[in-house]
């Protein structure tokens, strides 16, 4: 029995981690929504009192002392701030910050099995401990309660009538006290009434036992009875002299209450087997485990319930009789039923695989309060867009660019108050998180008002570097060009925020690595916004299917803006190389799709139709030859399967079973336009 | 074996307690809300009751004062899961109808051994 339960715990303890670090930010936003508010708001502490009580409430009954000995040393000092004894300052809210910091490190240290550091969590107790009794609160006694303990007890129990209302049945707590010890009990019914008087919702009875063995304590009594001690008149009566206690089971059997007595280092070995278990649990939960809203489920269920009757639907059909129209016609609705069934069963499941950004950004409040401080810079950091979903896989690889990112913004975008003052900028900078859906990809940006990236000096580090021969012109946009290189930076001084080792190219290699791309804009005293792109998900898009010549291929239905017949007199040559189009008066691109793919014998009619997609925010056209199914296709990779080719960015099956490659219209773009090494899969 | 709800916002304590019931042999539904657990009870009784007290929306004094209401839960057995041990906190629970309350942190089986005082 006891083994199963610790196998229990043992089992759940993933699923605390994974709460505990939720609480964490909660914790973490609230405190520094609290600094930053400079004034108590009653909400904003019962938030925060309620994410640390809950780590330590779960950390205690999971055997993590350590952690619930922080939790209760944070809940003390956030217990001043909701009974208002005390008011939140700098200081504390900077000590419950630290303490935040403890908590991770502790709860990470238990998931990777590591040692921790006792005596330091102990010491940063007491110091938060110190810090409340400045305040002006005392600091808790911790209570040791040595009890009289083995012996024989009278006890006189006499509910009150109502009792029962309570819940509690005092024949059970009676029965309880029996389990303790030799007992002699003695029912009094002197109250009880007539028959014909009783009403069912009252007790009219009372108890005089008589209780003796090793185990009977006045401690042990009490507590049976503390549920009724105002609901009953009890008297408890030591009926021969008791033996002095020991003291150490004593202080056991109080313990609950003192968590600061857990993390005393004598109590600390543990069973071996503690640590390894923990990290198991981790083990598991890092791969397998994904948070889903009952929502999601309740749709996935409803269209699996969709699926069955359309199944039986179908089924219906399904028997020896002859095929005739009618029947030929319920088949036909019955496919196409199954049809929207399986493309809502797949969008949900799909969802089920993503998650909100803000797994992500809510790193961010503390990470640039600390930088803030740390570099002597005032910064407001605005977070939009934090509900937009994504891939889990994707969310996951895009914490590390993102914070790469942030703290380039502040260290080298956002100038120091003194600086921004002379330029007439407010004192305080902005740096600006947002997501959300731009087409079919998800675009993840930060933006901040700072100095701008300088045009100048990045020629000049790219002749520093070699990107750039000490003659060479420089092209039109060096900042897009040079600024993703390995190794460059223009700060003036590696420092300690930012400029060491990894740098954009990192970035952009692990965006590019999740099928997205990185892009730059800049203005000298104005800011910078770098915008990161991201597919929604990897696995399956929607096409359309078009023929070029003898071939069909597939253009992410999302890329495409519209498709025009092309009428002669609307193009214009230019140079007689690149065509332009003349739509709406808008000038576009035209890209002989057949010359770009290689089909160079191949020319397109006069009168084939355009494809206007588009690439880099730019609109292009592409030519035709016909425009076929649109379908869903499920993208396969040819990296794994071949090679990467420049402008397509994987192949798929078709319905017939033929192979149909995916074309990259961003990539196509720039390959037509030229654009150096900027290929979205040419790198 | 008894028909028992757990009332608790965090999953991991709810499933632990709710495992350690299970385990013992009892039948155990989950509520993750006290709003959840409120509408659960008007249609559905248990034996016992154990809720967490500090809960975002409604919390467990709140909980029991509304289950009280409830004709089938005049003298169900409520307690009150928490890790206060502040003698007001538990007079509030008991003045809110609450049958007793279980001090967090607990172990399984010391929570097994208290909520016989309320379970046949």
């Amino acid at each position: 029995m006891t083994k199963s339960l610790s196998d229990i715990q043992t089992e759940l303890l993933g699923t605390f981690f994974e709460e505990a670090s939720e609480g964490l930010q909660q914790l973490e936003a609230g405190l520094l929504a609290l600094e930053q508010a400079k004034s108590a708001d009653p909400d904003t502490i019962n938030d925060v009192f309620r994410a640390a009580h809950s780590i330590k409430g779960g950390a205690g009954s999971f055997g993590l002392n350590e952690v619930c000995a922080l939790g209760h040393a944070m809940e003390s000092m956030l217990e001043d701030f909701r009974s208002q004894r005390v008011a939140p300052n700098r200081e504390s809210l900077a000590a419950l910050l630290e303490g935040v910091d403890w908590l991770r490190n502790a709860l990470d240290a238990r998931l990777a099995g590591a040692a921790l550091p006792i005596a330091e969590i102990e010491g940063f107790c007491q110091q938060l401990e110190r810090l409340r009794g400045a305040s002006g609160v005392s600091a808790e006694a911790t209570p040791v309660v040595a009890a009289p303990r083995g012996g024989a007890f009278v006890v006189e129990f006499l509910p009150m009538p109502r009792i029962l209302e309570s819940g509690n049945e005092p024949v059970r707590l009676v029965r309880e006290l029996v389990r303790m010890g030799h007992a002699t009990v003695t029912t009094d019914i002197s109250r009880l009434p007539v028959l014909a008087d009783i009403d069912p919702t009252l007790c009219y009875l009372g108890w005089h036992i008589e209780l003796e063995g090793p185990e009977v304590s006045a401690t042990a009594i009490e507590e049976i009875f503390s549920w009724v001690d105002t609901d009953a008149d009890l008297q408890i009566t030591a009926q021969t002299p008791v033996e002095p206690p020991s003291p150490s089971t004593e202080v056991q059997q109080v313990a609950p209450a003192a968590a600061a007595v857990a993390i005393n280092p004598a109590h600390e070995p543990k069973p071996p087997t503690a640590a390894p278990l923990a990290s198991d649990s981790r083990a598991e939960g890092a791969i397998g485990s994904i948070r889903v809203g009952v929502d999601k489920i309740d749709l996935l269920m409803n269209m699996v319930g969709e699926l069955v009757i359309t199944q039986s639907m179908l089924g219906v059909i399904d028997d020896e009789s002859r095929l005739d129209s009618r029947r030929i016609e319920q088949l036909r609705e019955g496919l196409g039923l199954l049809a929207r069934n399986t493309r809502s069963l797949q969008e949900s499941v799909m969802r089920l695989r993503s998650v909100p950004i803000s797994i992500v950004f809510s790193r961010f409040p503390r990470l640039v309060h600390d930088l803030g401080q740390q570099l002597g810079k005032q910064v407001e950091l605005k977070v939009l867009g934090q509900t937009t979903e994504i891939d889990k896989t994707v969310v996951e690889k895009l914490g590390d660019p993102l914070v790469h990112l942030v703290r380039n913004s502040l260290d080298h975008g956002l100038e120091t108050p003194e600086l921004r003052r002379a330029a007439g900028k407010s004192e305080v900078g902005v740096i600006q998180i947002s997501a959300y859906h731009h087409g079919g990809d998800v675009v993840v940006e930060v933006r901040d008002d700072g100095r701008g990236i300088n045009r100048e000096r990045v020629v000049q580090r790219a002749r520093q570097l070699g990107l750039l021969g000490p003659n060479e012109a420089p092209p039109e946009d060096p900042i897009r060009d040079f600024i993703f290189a390995p190794g460059f930076s223009t700060a003036a001084s590696v420092t300690d925020v930012s400029g060491r080792g990894v740098g954009m190219d990192v970035v952009r290699r692990n965006i590019r690595a999740l099928g997205g791309d990185v892009f730059v804009e800049t203005a000298v005293g104005k800011g910078t916004c770098i915008s990161m792109r991201l597919p929604l998900t990897l696995a399956i898009i929607d096409g359309q299917i078009i023929r070029v010549g003898q071939h069909a291929y597939v253009v992410p239905l999302l890329s495409i803006i519209e498709s025009v017949q092309v009428e002669p007199k609307r193009v214009s040559k230019f140079q007689g190389k690149r065509e332009l189009y003349r739509l709406r008066d808008k000038l576009i691109p035209m890209i002989e799709l057949g010359q770009v793919l290689g089909l160079h014998s191949w020319q397109h009619s006069e009168e084939s139709l355009m494809m206007i997609v588009e690439a880099d925010n730019a609109p292009v056209g592409l030519l035709v030859d016909e425009l076929l199914a649109q379908q869903q296709v499920v993208v396969k990779s040819l990296e794994t399967n071949y090679d990467r080719v420049p402008g397509l960015s994987g192949a798929t099956i078709l319905g017939d079973g033929s192979v149909a490659f995916i074309l990259d219209t961003t990539a196509i773009g720039r390959l037509v336009r030229g654009v150096p090494g900027n290929g979205a899969h040419a790198a | 074996m008894a028909k028992i709800m757990t009332v608790d916002d965090s999953v991991s304590l709810r499933k632990l307690v709710a495992s350690a019931l299970q385990a013992a042999g009892h039948n155990v539904s989950e509520a993750d809300s006290g709003q959840t657990a409120l509408s659960v009870a008007q249609t559905t009784s248990f034996d016992l009751v154990i809720s967490d007290l500090n809960m975002p929306g409604m919390d467990g004094l709140t909980l029991v004062g509304q289950l009280r209401k409830l004709p089938a839960y005049r003298s169900t057995p409520i307690l009150i899961l928490t890790t206060e041990m502040d003698p007001l906190k538990k007079q509030a629970a008991k003045a809110a109808g609450a049958t007793g309350w279980l001090v967090k942190p607990f172990d399984p089986a010391q929570l097994l051994a208290t909520i016989r005082k309320v379970l046949d």
